[in-house]
């Protein structure tokens, strides 16, 4: 087989070659460019992907437009008695001090979506570099990044968040968490993750033809590692990021939840549900809601990533 | 043996490494232990002498050691708040939490394996894609969020069968830990069942594939003895290796869970030792996570190995 095939993959039929001597009138149909493009036709024709596009998608909106399309003040209370439940003009009721549920819950999008995507960024791009220096001089190398990130890996994800994070609120009073913060943690926080799967596609890679083909040719290591093996481990690493992407979701809402985010009034899913539990059992809808908000975006996300997963998998 | 020794060795150098960088990350913490514990008014030279006391004023690889040489003994240092050891607090903590985990995974366990072998045998069929998609939506939904869900419906919000709120529950008995828990540990259980289904499902689905399977149904064995003796025994495998994985990323979720539910174990406390910045308990908690990860994944090593032979058996050719 040939291999750069980038994220096509041996799963797609191979169809029959041009027959010998006529001259091809498209590019051949296993050009890679080509098996790129049927790919990328199975993904955004399965269901499951449309239906996590169009929800991911309408968060997406909602982070953009924030305070400017909600249709009532997320923030300043509006002097209409707390707790009234969900009417007409308030679908999703008012919270404790007569805010529009609401409104507060599209303007919640925004603090999530906006850590989210960049952590996962810094995250595999990290990894990924980590994994493909793993992976290509195993060896020494190998076995010291191998154990760190086994150490790392030990402990829950949040409660290292959360060390973390308390570190670098040090000098004030309380916790004080930016969102630069939160996207530096979980990014770095996500590399040892990412290089481990990285790694592992590595290692299938660097016994291969082309590799040898290009330490003969005296290439460089840098220039193997990244020019030669990391266009074919391209499809592992795109499952990983979407995969990362959700996970990123779960911990930005999480982190809040537990006081590492937006502060109140700002409005946010997590600090919302710690907030108002208190009073669940007097007014659902102001915890109910921006659950539900959280659950509908991660599980987008991940139908997305799911669908990725399949079709690169296969 | 060498094969448990091997997995011993290792886990303790990851311990060991946790334990190094977890200790120079929460340095940065205090800034000035003395000045916290003593206040804004104390005078400079009481706080010097404090610090001096408790060794602040060591260089960080000495402090270190001292710490780890205690540490190995069980001595977690004392609180800066109260000065009380680490471990009167973080003990009972700890075996709340332990209630907590196996509460959740007495709740999963039977229901996900035995849900993951029905979508595996109904491959492809409306329960197949039922059980798979809401494994999957379940599993990647936080648990708080999960748990704030299941208070409205079950809890006093909504039919109001079970509490909304844990507390301590000191001197409670059995069956009220039970039923105050039920809702924290079944948001962990739901968590947990997506993977542990999913896992059930592809490693039965291997096991139907597989040619062991096929000669059995040729020689005419029973489908029932088909499934309990050559798939069950074979599929059933790698998900051992899963709900022992899981163990760690349980103890992630129960953080958010005890905040929820107020429930003071080890998650409770590494946030509220976190928020006043009390160093010590915050560095017993992490390792104590670390701990309590590595030891489940060694189990569930070491159970593997011992269910198959390829693996135990690989030191000795």
């Amino acid at each position: 087989m040939t291999r750069p095939t980038a994220i096509g993959g041996p799963g797609l039929p191979q169809l029959p070659v041009v027959v010998e001597g006529t001259p091809p009138l498209a590019p051949a149909l296993d050009h890679p460019s080509r098996i790129r493009r049927e790919t990328i036709k199975q993904i955004v024709r399965s269901p499951t992907f449309i239906v996590g596009a169009v929800v991911t998608l309408f968060w997406v909106v909602c982070a953009i437009g924030g305070a400017h399309i909600t249709p009532y003040d997320p923030i300043n209370d509006s002097f209409t008695p707390s707790y009234s439940p969900p009417t007409w003009a308030h679908p999703f009721g008012m919270d404790r001090v007569g805010r529009d549920v609401f409104s507060r819950v599209l303007a919640g999008a925004r603090s999530v979506l906006e850590v989210a995507p960049a952590a996962t960024l810094l995250g595999v791009v990290m990894g990924s570099a980590l994994g493909l220096v793993m992976g290509f001089f195993r060896g020494w190398v190998d076995n010291v990044f191998g154990r760190l990130v086994d150490a790392v890996l030990a402990v829950p994800f949040i409660v290292l968040a959360i060390l973390v994070l308390t570190a670098l609120s040090a000098g004030s009073e309380g916790i004080n968490v930016t969102s630069w913060q939160l996207i530096i943690v979980i990014g770095i926080a996500f590399t040892p993750i990412v290089a481990r799967t990285v790694r592992s596609a590595v290692l299938a890679e660097r016994d291969l033809d082309y590799v040898a083909a290009a330490r003969l040719r005296d290439e460089r290591a840098p220039y193997i590692m990244f020019v030669e093996i990391l266009p074919n481990v391209m499809g592992p690493i795109i499952v990983e990021t979407t995969v990362r992407l959700g996970y990123a979701v779960f911990a930005v809402a999480t982190l809040a939840f537990v006081g590492y985010g937006p502060q109140p009034p700002s409005p946010d899913w997590g600090s919302q549900i710690a907030d108002q539990y208190a009073d669940v059992t007097l007014a659902w809808w102001a915890v109910v809601f921006p659950a539900l908000a959280i659950a509908s975006l991660v599980v987008a996300i991940n139908l997305i990533a799911d669908t990725v997963q399949q079709v690169l998998d296969t | 043996m060498k094969y448990v020794a091997q997995r011993i060795a290792l886990g303790l150098v990851s311990l060991l490494l946790l334990s190094m960088m977890v200790y120079a990350a929460a340095q940065v913490l205090p800034g000035d232990p003395g000045r916290i514990v003593l206040g804004r008014e104390a005078p400079p030279s009481a706080v010097k002498e404090f610090n001096h006391k408790l060794g602040f004023d060591q260089p960080l690889p000495e402090r270190y050691a001292k710490w780890l040489e205690h540490a190995v003994q069980g001595d977690f240092g004392a609180n800066y708040t109260d000065g009380r050891p680490v471990t009167d607090d973080l003990v009972p903590a700890l075996k709340r939490s332990l209630f907590l985990a196996i509460y959740a995974f007495i709740l999963c366990i039977p229901v996900s394996i035995l849900a993951g072998v029905i979508a595996a045998l109904r491959r492809g069929k409306p329960t197949d894609r039922v059980i798979t998609i809401s494994g999957l939506s379940l599993a990647v939904i936080p648990e708080f969020v999960l748990g704030a869900l299941l208070v409205t419906l079950l809890g006093p919000a909504g039919l109001d069968w079970f509490p909304g709120i844990a507390g301590a529950l000191v001197g409670a008995s059995f069956w009220t830990k039970l039923d105050s828990l039920f809702l924290p540990a079944l948001a962990l259980a739901l968590v947990l069942f997506g993977y542990i289904a999913r896992m059930a499902r592809a490693g039965t689905m291997e096991a139907l594939d597989a040619d062991f399977t096929r000669t059995a149904v040729l020689k005419g064995m029973r489908r029932r003895q088909v499934l309990s003796r050559h798939v069950l025994r074979n599929g059933l495998l790698p998900t051992i290796a899963v709900i022992s994985t899981q163990v760690g990323y349980l103890f992630g979720g129960i953080v958010a869970i005890e905040k929820l539910f107020g429930y003071p174990g080890i998650g409770f406390l590494t946030l509220t030792s976190a928020q006043i910045k009390n160093f010590p308990m915050l560095l017993a908690c992490v390792l104590v996570l670390g701990i309590v990860y590595f030891v489940a994944t060694l189990s569930g090593d070491l159970l593997i190995a011992a269910l198959n032979p390829r693996i135990r058996l690989q030191g000795r050719e």
